[in-house]
């Protein structure tokens, strides 16, 4: 994973770099909340364009550190998913309360 | 001789959360050959990846034990068998509901058997108490064109 904090903003972006299951997400999540609580983060975008799956393990990953941001008042974007990484959002209700951004479409280029 | 299916391919595991990746990499490897567009391909990684996660945190509490999948073709249909000698599901029905959770620590979100339900055609749960659980998947692959034109003119000709 890659981080980088962008002091002016005071924005912290989270670049995924392995696809996030039961097996990845526990240390993901330790991550992500350590350069959390470290920045206190106005804005925090998690990246998703550089991994292709999700499973439904995500749905934790991400309301687990919605709440923690959430309480240190800042905000929470996820940019460039996938369309199943979509519907995983829109099913369980992610993506009424967290800005989700889809990637363009790149249908054959695989 | 005709067989009940075309093709069938069988795996064995240690419940390792490590071999999720490894359990839906090969499952999509073999259903490659109905030639699936990328989001077949793409819903039928997630719909393993959640039914092995279950036999492994659920079924055998992360102890250590063995995971089974069994996947078959039929025609243009893909059939997947995940099954654990775990410790099973009381109640199915009320696992199967969207939501439902026996693991809230583990931030888990209780969607898994939502997802496989949505990402596959069919999802059949068979499960006794301290014996295990076999869940049965099926869909159907509707194939590139380029296949089906193939297809086709080999019926014709």
């Amino acid at each position: 994973m890659i981080v980088d904090f962008r002091k002016e903003e005071k924005s912290l972006i989270f670049v995924l770099t392995e696809d996030v299951d039961q097996h990845t997400s526990e240390k993901i999540r330790r991550k992500m909340d350590n350069e959390i609580k470290r920045y206190i983060p106005r804005k925090v975008i998690f990246d998703f364009s550089n991994i292709s799956f999700m499973d439904s393990a995500g749905i934790g990953m991400v309301l687990g550190r919605y709440k923690l941001i959430k309480m240190l008042d800042g905000n929470l974007e996820i940019i460039n998913v996938n369309r199943s990484m979509k519907k995983i959002f829109d099913m369980s209700g992610v993506s009424r309360i967290i800005n989700i951004i889809e990637e363009e479409s790149n249908e054959g280029v695989i | 001789m005709k067989g009940l299916y075309d093709n069938e391919m069988k795996l064995e595991f240690l419940s390792k959360t490590n071999n999720e990746a490894f359990a839906r990499i090969t499952v999509a490897a073999f259903v490659s050959q109905l030639d699936p567009t990328i989001d077949e391909l793409s819903d039928i990684k997630t719909a393993v990846s959640e039914a092995v996660t279950n036999s492994i945190i659920h079924g055998y509490e992360e102890e250590e034990g063995i995971v089974r999948v069994v996947s078959r073709i039929f025609g243009n249909s893909v059939e997947i068998e995940i099954s654990d000698n775990g410790k099973g599901i009381a109640n199915v029905e009320e696992a199967r509901k969207p939501l439902y959770t026996s693991k809230p620590n583990l931030e888990r979100s209780g969607m898994g058997f939502t997802i496989m339900e949505s990402f596959m055609d069919d999802v059949k749960v068979e499960s006794a108490l301290g014996l295990g659980t076999k869940i049965t998947m099926r869909k159907r692959i509707s194939g590139s064109q380029e296949l089906r034109l193939r297809q086709e003119q080999i019926c014709e000709g």
